[in-house]
């Protein structure tokens, strides 16, 4: 060949890797897309799985509830349990046997029926221990489960379970299709135990099932034919998308791509709370420090009294949280039904917090004499130096700054900051390797015993070395009392012995933080922060119109 | 040149196991666990779970597991003749094992989504870094010491000066909501793709920039360059045929490891432009103690560092007749 040969040749192999490399971006850009769903929303972080037995966060209950259903579910609004799959339930007078009664037209997103072996068969994977699913828990208050026949399910129990119909409302207790988990196990014995969950292989029984997945990017869900209250579902499409950076997802709401986010930037908080798409909930989590009981000085309970006085909550509330959250003095959110918390004991507070200053001055006049009861202060030995240990962010920081703040100038104690990355953090904190460390707190489930059980001696939770047996006491005989009022009772005494022992120090209660497109009908704001796009659909003209018509 | 290629490989097959061995001994030694959480899992449940993963075994078996199959027995995986319920089948066999995080995935799935749309972006940055970064050294380097040059020089140190999610505010700001062009955020049409490639490419721009004209002045005060226009060729020519290849030996030299580096992607730049790309996973894993998937990335990364040198070296003799292989 010559030399203009070899030239074309080069030149030509050039433009020919030129092709291939443009015709990937292509491919890799274009591969990717989709039409835009009905409706798209935000949901934080990628959930960890869709097995619904193996997960337990809020961002994987949001889709676990799209996708499946159990035998109940939770009013979108109230959270009480609603017919689900089963259509009723007689519990028997004694309390101790539920029997469920499932729905004739209850159908797998493949057609297959629904059936109350299906339940039993998902129940048993989730006590078996190589499922590994953190709430199999659930069922130790259980005595038996069986299916009667196709339509009935029973369930039995040793002694009353007040709240178990919300327990199957929730996720762990979701069927799971039987057919499709065994025979992926069978076609792909080297796909670990994951094949089943693959778009166009996983089958499940709620108002939507899934179309196409793409790690930290979205899931598709698309409406399920074969769901029993399909003609309830008017969105046909949904994209959930897993991000979490918060300035990108408000610049995807005020561009329109995105009709719900979860989360806000905390810089933009001001400027949005006027507005109408803006929807700030108390959620059913709490803001607190746990204190390890096991070092001295923290085993005195007056030392621990005069620490959770001495927070000037209000300050965290408003300067640094600033969504509306308020000062908590208990550990139990106050938006439970029925349920009226105890406090720890501090100074009269009004309504509007108006008096705020004043009751700050004297509950940490009393904080002063805790401490000098328990032997220290300017005149008697100085109170060791002590750590405040927190996670790696910006908002634990800020808070530990305002609590560090007061202890240091209303008590004079000498407090340093023990900050570490996350998972470090979580592992000083079961090693009772702290003095004081942050921490929080979501229910599962609308009720005082989701927040109480934390605290049982010697739970993975309670990470602060406090043990009380009367305390154990009440909230295990809680969970076994039939009697609603006695229960509460049980429960709110429970709560009276940890605020007056403070193995915690209660800072905020959590809100719920909102945008949701105003055309969005059936969204509706509750203290889970659940949404099932069951209950979505768009606002036709003539609502908004009589909408704007009326004065806000 | 066959005696090179084999050379390397040998190289590459000794630095990928130093790689590994150390990763794996780094990211063990770190405290905290793939299943730990503020919610802490009871205890039966965290140890069913680590035993499924096999990380109750003691480190050394762990770590001969990882790089092949140690179960040969029964469960081995099926191309071992084992019945497949112990699948993981080792780094050797091309199995990057099961990601603890993404719970519904393996490695090998997560790089298999993340990385043709990290290649993508990446290459279209490469793109802009080459060609702006070029373009603006040569004129720079033609008119030395002119205002041209100084604007230039500026606006590339400003690009090395500013980190990248400035600029990609920036450009988001100007590009995306004042003057709606280009999408604020997201993945799957090409216009997605301008905003984020400008942005990753603007500091490697900035750099190839800086590099080339450096390059192309030395090699224009040159006796063969002088001889080459003293010849009559015209100028264009000149710099083509003659200046340019000598002076782009630094700005390749560059480009090996920074191309590495763009196309597996930027935390940053994926987080603020919502790419599912693979940036992320470089941060994250060590983050979520995702065991196999923080060595997965590491693998990746070191193969890509090791093949773009090599075809750096490759490219250099053959742009620079001088240099030789077999020095290389």
């Amino acid at each position: 060949m010559n030399g203009e040969g070899w030239r074309f040749a080069r030149r030509a192999f050039g433009l020919l890797l030129f092709a291939l490399l443009l015709a990937l971006i292509v491919r890799a850009t274009t591969s990717a897309r989709l039409e835009r769903a009905d409706v798209v929303f935000a949901n934080g972080a990628e959930v960890a799985s869709l097995d619904p037995q193996a997960v337990s966060g809020i961002p994987e209950g949001r889709v676990m509830i799209a996708l499946y259903e159990g035998l109940t579910t939770r009013h979108p609004e109230t959270l009480e349990p609603r017919p689900g799959v089963a259509e009723s339930w007689d519990v028997a007078p004694d309390g101790l046997r539920i029997t469920f009664r499932l729905r004739a037209n209850a159908r797998w997103s493949n057609g297959d029926p629904l059936t109350a072996q299906d339940f039993e068969w998902s129940w048993r994977r989730l006590v078996a221990p190589e499922t590994a699913a953190p709430y199999a828990s659930f069922l130790k208050s259980v005595k038996g489960f069986r299916a009667l026949d196709e339509r009935t399910f029973e369930v039995d129990f040793p002694t009353p379970v007040p709240h178990f119909l919300h327990l199957t409302s929730f996720h762990p207790l979701f069927p799971l299709h039987r057919a499709t988990i065994e025979s992926a196990r069978q076609r792909f014995p080297d796909a670990w135990t994951v094949a089943w969950m693959r778009p166009g292989v996983l089958v499940t029984n709620g108002p939507f099932r899934l179309a196409a997945r793409r790690i930290n990017d979205r899931l598709r869900l698309v409406k399920n034919p074969f769901y029993w209250d399909e003609r309830a579902v008017s969105m046909e499409t949904i994209d959930v998308l897993a991000l979490d950076h918060l300035g990108t997802l408000l610049n995807l709401y005020l561009t329109g791509e995105v009709d719900w986010i979860e989360r806000v930037p905390p810089l933009a908080v001001t400027r949005l709370r006027g507005r109408a798409d803006f929807h700030l909930t108390p959620s059913l989590g709490t803001y607190f420090y746990r204190v390890n009981t096991t070092r001295p000085p923290f085993d005195d309970v007056r030392v621990r009294r005069a620490l959770a006085l001495a927070i000037d909550r209000r300050a965290i509330c408003e300067k640094i949280a600033r969504k509306g959250e308020r000062p908590a003095f208990a550990f139990t959110p106050p938006n439970l039904a029925g349920y009226e918390p105890p406090e720890l004991e501090h100074a009269p507070l009004e309504a509007d917090l108006s008096n705020w200053d004043r009751a700050f001055e004297a509950d940490c006049a009393r904080a002063r004499e805790l401490l000098s009861e328990a032997g220290f202060g300017p005149q008697d030995r100085p109170f060791p130096r002590f750590e405040l240990h927190y996670s790696t962010s910006e908002l634990h920081r800020d808070v530990a700054e305002v609590v560090a703040d007061g202890w240091r100038t209303h008590l004079w104690l000498d407090v340093a900051f023990f900050n570490q990355e996350s998972k470090v953090y979580i592992e000083t904190q079961r090693s009772l390797g702290y003095d004081v460390s942050r921490s929080s707190w979501f229910a599962d489930y609308p009720d005082a015993s989701s927040f109480l059980e934390v605290f049982l001696s010697g739970g993975e939770n309670n990470r602060t070395g406090w043990s009380n047996a009367r305390y154990d006491e009440l909230v295990r005989s809680a969970a076994r009392e039939a009697n609603p009022e006695t229960r509460l009772a049980e429960l709110g005494a429970a709560e009276r012995i940890l605020l007056d022992e403070l193995p915690l120090l209660p800072v905020f209660g959590y809100v719920t933080q909102n945008l949701v497109h105003p055309r969005l009908a059936g969204f509706f704001e509750n203290a889970l922060d659940e949404h099932s796009p069951k209950t979505w659909r768009w606002k036709t003209e003539e609502e908004l119109a009589a909408e704007r018509a009326r004065p806000r | 040149m066959r005696r090179f290629l084999l050379r390397r490989l040998a190289w590459f097959a000794l630095t990928l196991w130093a790689v590994v061995t150390v990763s794996f001994v780094l990211m063990r030694s770190v405290r905290g666990g793939p299943f730990s959480a503020e919610r802490s899992l009871p205890m039966e449940v965290e140890a069913s779970l680590r035993a499924r993963y096999h990380l109750d075994w003691p480190l050394w078996k762990q770590y001969l597991a990882y790089l092949g199959p140690l179960e040969l027995g029964p469960r081995a995986p099926t191309f071992l003749g084992g019945d497949g319920s112990d699948p993981f089948g080792g780094v050797l066999a091309g199995d990057l094992g099961p990601s603890y995080k993404y719970r519904d995935f393996t490695v090998n799935d997560v790089l298999a989504q993340s990385l043709p749309i990290s290649l993508a972006l990446g290459s279209v940055s490469l793109f802009f870094a080459v060609g702006l970064g070029v373009a603006s050294g040569i004129v720079s380097a033609l008119r030395r010491g002119g205002f041209l040059d100084f604007a230039l020089r500026l606006l590339a140190t400003l690009g090395i000066a500013l980190p990248n999610f400035v600029v990609a505010s920036l450009a988001i700001l100007l590009f995306a909501i004042t003057f709606p062009v280009f999408p604020v955020a997201g993945w799957g049409s090409l216009r997605h793709l301008v905003l984020p490639g400008l942005a990753l490419g603007a500091p490697f721009a900035a750099y190839v920039s800086r590099l080339t004209r450096t390059g192309l002045v030395e090699v224009l005060s040159q006796d063969y360059v002088r001889t080459a226009v003293a010849k009559g060729l015209p100028p264009w020519l000149v710099l083509w045929r003659h200046a340019l290849p000598a002076g782009c030996l630094p700005v390749l030299t560059y480009l090996g490891p920074a191309t590495a580096g763009i196309l597996t992607g930027s935390l940053v730049i994926e987080r603020i432009f919502a790419i599912p790309g693979t940036g992320s996973h470089f941060v994250n894993s060590a983050l979520n103690r995702d065991y196999t998937l923080c060595m997965g990335v590491t693998i990746l990364y070191t193969v890509l560092v090791y093949a773009l040198n090599t075809l750096v070296d490759l490219v250099s003799t053959w742009l620079d007749p001088r240099l030789s292989l077999e020095e290389a």
